[in-house]
């Protein structure tokens, strides 16, 4: 089907400054294709962002953007959401950003189950300042600042935003546009803390210190790596060796925050009256 | 009226003067001595139909009341402080993008873990310079329970009508005290709120120097669609990198304060016109300092003092003035001096400057202010 997606950008603020071959374009467009597609009402919508690649996309974006300080995306999000509940809040975040800076906020937003849409772009990397381990570098990859290769491990988000009680947990790739359009229109519509990974490839600041210098070889690797979790569950232990699933790895009906308040809200003013 | 008469602590008088001003939104951590204007908004807050939210530290509780305020709604966050510390970054984002708020600073004795429940004014400087950058300022400092019900009302006021947040210095003394209060009548309260775009989405830019120096400011879900940064920007909102805008920017968000003294700086003074000693006292040291002077005058000394009620920004020009007729200032602080070299700086080659200071968690005596009067007589 065809996506608007003309209204949802800042024309005039393109081409975007993203590096040639970084994914991060391709995951934006695909999050504008999903809003078309959720039919939510722009001038109802707001997009937050943090520092770093990831952050710079709320400039392209035509709806009120917030560009924020680093890692705390989630926490700006938290208070324009809880005082205008009508509002659509995206919360656009990276690895650096969400996971390491603002791992905080990440479990915090998913433990109130607060409605936001929180999508992290995961290239693995600090890209914006060229090149450190971020908390998503795997294991035994080489970074700027991992030079003899890379001994922290890695968080699996999924399961840590599950743990921390978000309602609708998701993974898309930057190869699979189709799959993720339907992933952010899916979380954009359910009520509650959605997560979203969207995992990105940045050939400049880490593929090429990885044996992977060309986008065209990550984005074989993201496809050859992800299984759609419908075929997930039926692989072997062995063969899900080195894979990842894609597609709603998580859906729950969960009572959300915002409304939980209003109810407060409602109870204290009918004694009150 | 006589639901108007309440004994208050100086913490319930800030969550007074917040809902009476019209904020609707607080987001917080927990810390002492401040905990209680959290606790008092949690109760109060709802019912005007506002919210309360905590948050999961003080970074987090800074990030979220500029959120509430891009939303539409007065916001207030409370701390002491190690809090205060924490927040300045997001702060500084507040100031930078010209967001209206409070951020109540009830403060306690550091650095770090200090003495959490006793008072001092150690957070002076902090308050100006805390966050990185070149930036504007406005901090107020109440001396008694009544006042900072007062002050509260003034700093949402500030922050509306300048488009930007403003810190309320408490000290755990003034926090922790309690008071008789006659609160005003509502339709007492003069209530500013932040000036509204007149022209559509299609002609608007966030940014511009419209009627003055400080931008109308749109709620977020209106229509407008516009972007915001942390990165120096031009009036379009949007960064450019260029040194230019750097510049521009840094002097409007400058001279929007410096330029509404008039308005912003706040002080009372009792100088008499043959009076040769100035105190010059905030916050409760003010109280041992007024305490001071009555005895003084008693004894026959020619002594008066000023009370800062706005400490940032700083009034220089009124110190000058003062500095060039007093033959000595007395400069009472619960820190190791820190207004003290704002006036030194304001009165070179005039009066003479002599500081009191305690900064172990006690309290400055009214004797000890006498003394120093006696001493430089």
């Amino acid at each position: 089907m065809g996506y608007k997606i003309d209204e949802y950008l800042r024309q005039d603020k393109l081409p975007h400054i993203w590096c040639p071959g970084c994914g991060h374009g391709t995951i934006m467009g695909n999050l504008i294709r999903g809003i078309d597609k959720a039919k939510i009402d722009p001038d109802k919508t707001v997009v937050v962002s943090g520092i770093g690649c990831s952050g710079r996309a709320s400039g392209y974006m035509n709806f009120d953007t917030l560009h924020t300080t680093h890692g705390r995306a989630i926490a700006f999000a938290t208070g324009i959401k809880l005082a205008n509940p009508e509002l659509n809040v995206i919360v656009i975040t990276g690895d650096g950003d969400g996971t390491a800076i603002g791992g905080n906020h990440l479990i915090h937003g998913a433990r109130r189950n607060i409605d936001l849409t929180v999508v992290l772009m995961n290239n693995h990397i600090y890209g914006m300042t060229s090149g450190q381990f971020s908390p998503m570098t795997p294991t035994g990859d080489n970074a700027t600042t991992a030079p003899y290769g890379n001994i922290d491990q890695n968080f699996d988000l999924a399961d840590l935003t599950k743990a921390s009680g978000a309602s609708f947990i998701a993974r898309g790739t930057a190869y699979n546009t189709r799959q993720l359009i339907e992933i952010f229109a899916e979380g954009l519509l359910h009520t509650g803390f959605s997560f979203i990974e969207a995992i990105s490839q940045c050939p400049v600041n880490y593929g090429r210190r990885n044996g992977l210098s060309s986008a065209v070889d990550m984005l074989k690797c993201q496809r050859d790596s992800s299984v759609n979790i419908r075929k997930w569950d039926s692989l072997s232990k062995e063969e899900k060796k080195g894979k990842f699933p894609t597609g709603v790895l998580y859906k729950e009906d969960k009572r959300e925050y915002t409304e939980m308040y209003q109810e407060i809200i409602d109870s204290v003013q009918e004694e009150a009256k | 009226m006589k639901d108007k008469i309440k004994l208050l602590q100086g913490d319930e008088a800030v969550v007074e003067g917040a809902i009476a001003a019209g904020a609707r939104f607080f987001a917080g951590y927990p810390i002492t001595p401040a905990s209680e204007i959290a606790e008092g908004l949690a109760e109060k807050l709802p019912i005007y139909g506002g919210k309360f939210i905590q948050m999961e530290d003080e970074l987090a509780s800074m990030a979220c009341v500029i959120g509430a305020s891009l939303s539409g709604l007065k916001s207030i966050t409370a701390t002491s402080g190690p809090g205060f510390s924490l927040k300045q970054e997001n702060l500084g984002l507040g100031m930078m993008i010209e967001v209206p708020c409070v951020v109540v600073n009830v403060q306690r004795v550091g650095p770090s873990t200090g003495l959490p429940t006793s008072p001092s004014q150690g957070d002076v400087m902090q308050a100006k310079w805390g966050t990185h950058g070149d930036h504007p300022v406005i901090a107020l400092a109440p001396s008694s329970v009544k006042e900072t019900y007062e002050l509260t009302v003034n700093a949402f006021n500030f922050a509306e009508r300048f488009r930007t947040p403003v810190i309320l210095l408490l000290d755990e003394i003034v926090g922790h005290m309690r008071e008789k209060v006659v609160l005003p009548d509502e339709e007492d309260i003069e209530i500013w709120n932040r000036k509204k775009p007149e022209v559509g989405p299609e002609n608007f830019n966030p940014y511009e120097e419209t009627d003055g120096l400080v931008p109308p400011m749109p709620n977020y879900g209106e229509g407008y669609r516009y972007h915001t940064t942390g990165l120096f920007h031009d009036r379009t909102g949007f960064p450019r990198g260029t040194n230019e805008d750097a510049k521009n920017l840094m002097d409007r968000l400058m001279a929007k304060i410096e330029g509404n003294m008039d308005i912003i700086s706040l002080y009372e003074e009792d100088i008499r016109d043959d009076d040769e000693i100035i105190v010059l006292a905030y916050g409760s040291t003010m109280r041992s300092a007024i305490n001071a002077i009555n005895q003084a005058r008693e004894a026959g000394i020619k002594a008066g003092w000023i009370k800062l009620k706005t400490i940032w920004p700083f009034p220089v020009d009124y110190i000058k003035e003062v500095g060039r007729r007093a033959k000595a200032l007395i400069i009472p602080e619960l820190n190791r001096g820190q207004i003290i070299k704002e006036v030194r700086e304001n009165v070179f080659g005039n009066a003479e400057v002599h500081g009191i200071n305690k900064y172990d968690g006690t309290l400055i005596k009214p004797e000890e202010i006498l003394n120093m009067i006696q001493e430089v007589k």
